[in-house]
């Protein structure tokens, strides 16, 4: 059976009667044992073949069927889906069984999606590499020995490895679109307030997004449509009723793409090889490009590690062990030492960034650390509006080095800093911003990004579908 | 010279829900732990959602301490680790970078006097901790969550007051604006609370907490003011510290916890939006308000010619000022407002009372006609009130059964002077040169008349023979 369709291509073909859900999820799940050493997910629910049985029951009987008829998908370990663990790759939360459903699962569970497993990530979605989880790390599909990127690397190895059709990532600072690059897949993060985090579980909530990753945009397109949308249970979603699907094959002619020149800089070669064609193709399909700069990208990588550092000191805080966590007796300490003895599970990268956010915020640097990152994330919205004045998309490479060797980073966070220096203006910003796969050389993908303006989440999707028609990768050998 | 300044915490009792949650505001009488939801125990991924009623409400407070509505309004993290707080930062405002807590600069008038609201912000209320055992060495401690997320409104004054006094007279203000615009009741356990600072001329900021109820507050200040007040005589210096109200021992403790030095780390709170509030619903809000103690106030003054001190008092007060207002006509209206102010409230001053009290609003209209027809002196009115207010009975009634009535022939006032006279000779010779002696005497003949006589009649007749005896 191909596993590897995709989820457009699944729904018409089990809506048609010529494939079966319980069938297709019976091989899924055979797909998912049979390669674990990829560390893709934490978990699995092995009831899912009970469900897609009911939705091969629901099409025979000519019952009504949402429309994703059955089919699998996986979910990062930091969403809660109700009475499932939700670790977040955390020993702090190894026993935590979430409660409620997130609003995106229950939007895709009313539209019979079934959810697979719970994907890794680096621990609570800090990092790039899912190297910093504490399951173990993720592994590239396309050469085991490389990251799969990160933090949603779980979730894009899962779809390239076809593990399942597609799946829900968070991208804070480009970790959907940073693994879905390193990974060969699409990974798209929409608009700030496009869809309710209500149950993605916090780091740096005023930035961050659920986001899809999936094999084609259609299929991102697709999954858009049914979690998008005003949520009464997050205040900051906006009213918003896209059809993202709609005219999703328009074409980009007649567009004016911006090439930023802080954002094309220190490209590893290929990646630089890559941009090159990307922007010849993007003129043959008729749109033109234009050099600009917009100089505040220069400060966003430490303007993004000051925000997201000081929202992750706060939005850890609740994690003491005295609501809910794992068994530590409580017998015999004064709280202070219970709750500084609890949180020395967490690991070596969330407590970097705690204590880096416990001194930016604090009285006496504020002025110096995190009120400046304010500024420079103002000044940055600014200049990006102003750039889509002149400009109707923006094209960079995702990610400007290659995929590199599981450990060979690990001890250098600040070269690890670097990856996301693309990818992290999109969230300080709000704006939408997919990764799609381009190039690739020595068997390992590249992925090109597109951004757009606030609430143009279409035309971002319509680029990248242009671009995606363009790109062919070999087949992944595994 | 002592300055009192009060930062102020009370419940949005008036509301059906949390402030973020759609657990009940009214967290009273549940089993511990009960109401509560995924939102208010912090449980991973939630989010609060705010209670728009909860920022009527506050605009309505804000409005009645005529303070500045800011154009828009945002929350911010307080972040600090305390096992009644389960996100482990509490979710309130500040005016640090930019306004945008719901009110600034206010004033009121209490007791004449122009208190000034530094500002008003809304936030949540933490949960409650139960100590097992005694207070110090308590081995177990217990968590209830039922309150966590209840709304508060913070309101904190300029130390505009010179004495406890003055504390408790603004505090019955507020307690009365909070219950007239339905937004808080007061007499609920934990409904308000107060913290108070205190300093006294030459000497530091002392704050002083840890204190449970208006009464306690009261004593606080008081012990507070006395301590730093023999430490400036001594020549010691009074430090700046935070305190804590030992109520058993009703001493002040320095707070050895370093409350002082805690660093909040405040930054906005990214999952609430800015709220902006817009001039239509702040005049929509006002307009819906009952008429406010200002206006009130106002009106007393200037339709009936009450005092302004008298105006002031009465106007504040919701549950007299209804009673003046349901007694009076044009004509009695100011004898009404004396007689609520100097003597109903002194009579009925606790809630307790107030809710006994049996006075009808006709009688009091009654009485104060009666007093204007000078058939009744005030000290004979007041007797006759307090009566009144334990039975029921009415004005005439009262002052029949009481023999309280002004005597209206001369010749009954003359008998009682003979008699004065006639038992002070000393006094009356004294009073041929010192005007304090004729004062002694007319008090003496008040009291043998039981009242009855009118004083000024009683002077001009006690003068008179004077003369005529020299």
């Amino acid at each position: 059976m191909n596993l590897g369709i995709s989820a457009l291509e699944y729904v018409r073909q089990v809506g048609a009667g010529q494939l079966s859900a319980e069938e297709f999820m019976a091989c899924t799940l055979e797909r998912i044992k049979k390669h674990d050493e990829l560390g893709a997910y934490i978990s699995t629910d092995e009831s899912c073949i009970n469900m897609a049985r009911a939705v091969d029951k629901k099409i025979r009987t000519g019952q009504k069927v949402g429309a994703c008829l059955g089919m699998p998908v996986s979910v990062k370990d930091n969403i809660c889906i109700r009475g499932a663990k939700t670790t977040c790759a955390s020993r702090m939360l190894q026993d935590y069984v979430a409660p409620y459903d997130a609003t995106a699962i229950q939007r895709l569970r009313k539209k019979d999606a079934i959810f697979v497993g719970k994907t890794n990530l680096d621990e609570f979605a800090m990092g790039f590499t899912t190297e910093f989880s504490s399951y173990g790390p993720s592994r590239n599909p396309w050469n085991q020995e490389y990251v799969p990127g990160g933090s949603s690397g779980g979730s894009a190895v899962a779809v390239a490895a076809n593990q399942c059709i597609v799946s829900l990532g968070s991208d804070t600072g480009g970790s959907v679109r940073n693994p879905a690059s390193f990974c060969g897949v699409v990974g798209f993060k929409p608009t700030y307030g496009t869809v309710s985090r209500y149950g993605l579980v916090s780091y740096a909530n005023s930035i961050e997004q659920i986001g899809p990753i999936t094999r084609t945009v259609g299929d991102a397109a697709f999954v858009m449509n049914i979690i998008s949308g005003y949520d009464p249970h997050d205040n900051t979603t906006l009213q918003n009723d896209t059809d993202y699907l709609d005219g999703i094959d328009a074409g980009i002619e007649g567009k004016k793409i911006g090439i930023v020149r802080e954002m094309t800089a220190g490209m590893e070669e290929p990646v630089a090889k890559a941009m090159s064609d990307a922007v010849s193709t993007i003129e043959e399909l008729g749109a033109s490009c234009v050099d600009m700069s917009i100089d505040m990208m220069q400060y966003a990588v430490a303007s993004y590690y000051t925000i997201t550092s000081t929202e992750a000191a706060s939005n850890l805080a609740r994690y003491d062990n005295l609501r809910y966590g794992f068994d530590m007796p409580m017998d015999g300490y004064e709280f202070n030492t219970y709750i500084s003895r609890a949180r020395g599970r967490f690991g070596p990268e969330v407590i970097r960034r705690m204590i880096l956010g416990g001194l930016v915020p604090s009285a006496g640097h504020a002025g110096r650390y995190f009120l400046k990152a304010l500024k420079v994330k103002a000044r940055l919205a600014r200049q990006i509006k102003r750039a889509f004045e002149t400009v109707d998309l923006l094209l960079t490479p995702t990610v400007p080095v290659m995929p590199f060797k599981i450990g060979s980073r690990l001890d250098d966070p600040v070269s690890l800093f670097a990856v996301d220096v693309n990818t992290v203006t999109a969230n300080l910003t709000g704006i939408p911003a997919i990764s799609v796969p381009f190039a690739h050389e020595n068997g390992l993908p590249i992925g090109m990004q597109i951004m757009g303006r606030q609430m143009h989440d279409r035309q971002v999707l319509q680029a990248a579908y242009a671009l995606e028609q363009q790109a062919t990768l070999p087949e992944m050998i595994l | 010279m002592s300055k009192i300044g009060l930062e102020i915490h009370c419940q949005l009792t008036g509301l059906h829900s949390k402030l973020f949650c759609p657990c009940k505001a009214d967290y009273r009488g549940h089993e511990p732990n009960t109401n509560v939801c995924p939102v208010c125990m912090g449980l991973p991924g939630t989010l609060p959602l705010l209670n728009k009623e909860a920022v009527r409400k506050a605009i309505a407070m804000a409005s009645a301490l005529n303070c500045d509505i800011p154009e828009k309004i945002a929350f911010f993290r307080k972040n600090y680790f305390y096992p009644d707080l389960p996100k482990n930062f509490q979710i309130t405002q500040l005016n640090a970078y930019g306004k945008s807590s719901i009110g600034s600069d206010g004033t009121i008038v209490s007791g004449g006097k122009t208190i000034h609201i530094r500002r008003i912000q809304i936030e949540e209320d933490p949960g409650r901790l139960t100590y097992q055992g005694a207070t110090s060495g308590s081995r177990m401690t217990l968590a209830d969550y039922n309150r966590a997320g209840t709304p508060l409104l913070e309101i904190v004054t300029e130390p505009d007051f010179g004495n406890p006094g003055e504390v408790r007279a603004f505090l019955n203000i507020l307690s009365d604006l909070l219950e007239n615009l339905d937004i808080s009741d007061p007499g609920l356990e934990g409904a308000m609370r107060a913290d108070g600072n205190v300093s006294v001329k030459g000497g530091s900021k002392v704050e002083v907490k840890n204190i449970s109820s208006f009464h306690q507050l009261e004593k606080a200040l008081e012990y507070e003011l006395v301590r730093q007040q023999s430490l400036v005589k001594r020549g010691i210096s009074v430090s700046q510290e935070t305190r804590h109200w030992d109520e058993q021992r009703k001493i002040t403790v320095s707070s050895r916890s370093k409350e002082e030095d805690m660093d909040y780390r405040y930054f906005l709170e990214g999952d609430i939006p800015w709220v902006v509030i817009d001039a239509g619903t702040v005049s929509e809000i006002r307009e819906k308000m009952p008429e406010g103690i200002s206006e009130r106030r106002a009106r007393y003054v200037s339709k009936y010619g009450i005092t302004p001190q008298v105006a002031d008092v009465l106007s504040a007060d919701k549950f007299y000022s209804d009673l003046f207002d349901r007694s009076h006509n044009m004509h009695n209206a100011k004898e009404i407002a004396n007689l609520i102010t100097t003597d109903i409230m002194g009579i009925a001053d606790t809630r307790e009372k107030r809710l006994e009290l049996k006075l009808e609003p006709e009688q009091l209209g009654d009485m104060a006609d009666m007093i204007i027809k000078n058939r009744i002196s005030r000290s004979a009115a007041k007797t006759a009130l307090y009566e009144m207010i334990k039975t029921g009975e009415s004005a005439s009634d009262a002052i029949r059964r009481l023999d309280l009535e002004n005597m209206d022939d001369a010749s009954g006032l003359e008998k009682i002077i003979d008699k004065i006279f006639g038992a002070e000779s000393k006094a009356v010779a004294d009073a041929k040169s010192n005007p304090q002696t004729v004062n002694y005497l007319v008090g003496m003949i008040m009291k043998e008349s039981r009242g009855k006589a009118d004083p000024h009649a009683v002077l001009d007749a006690v003068k008179k023979r004077l003369q005529s005896t020299e």
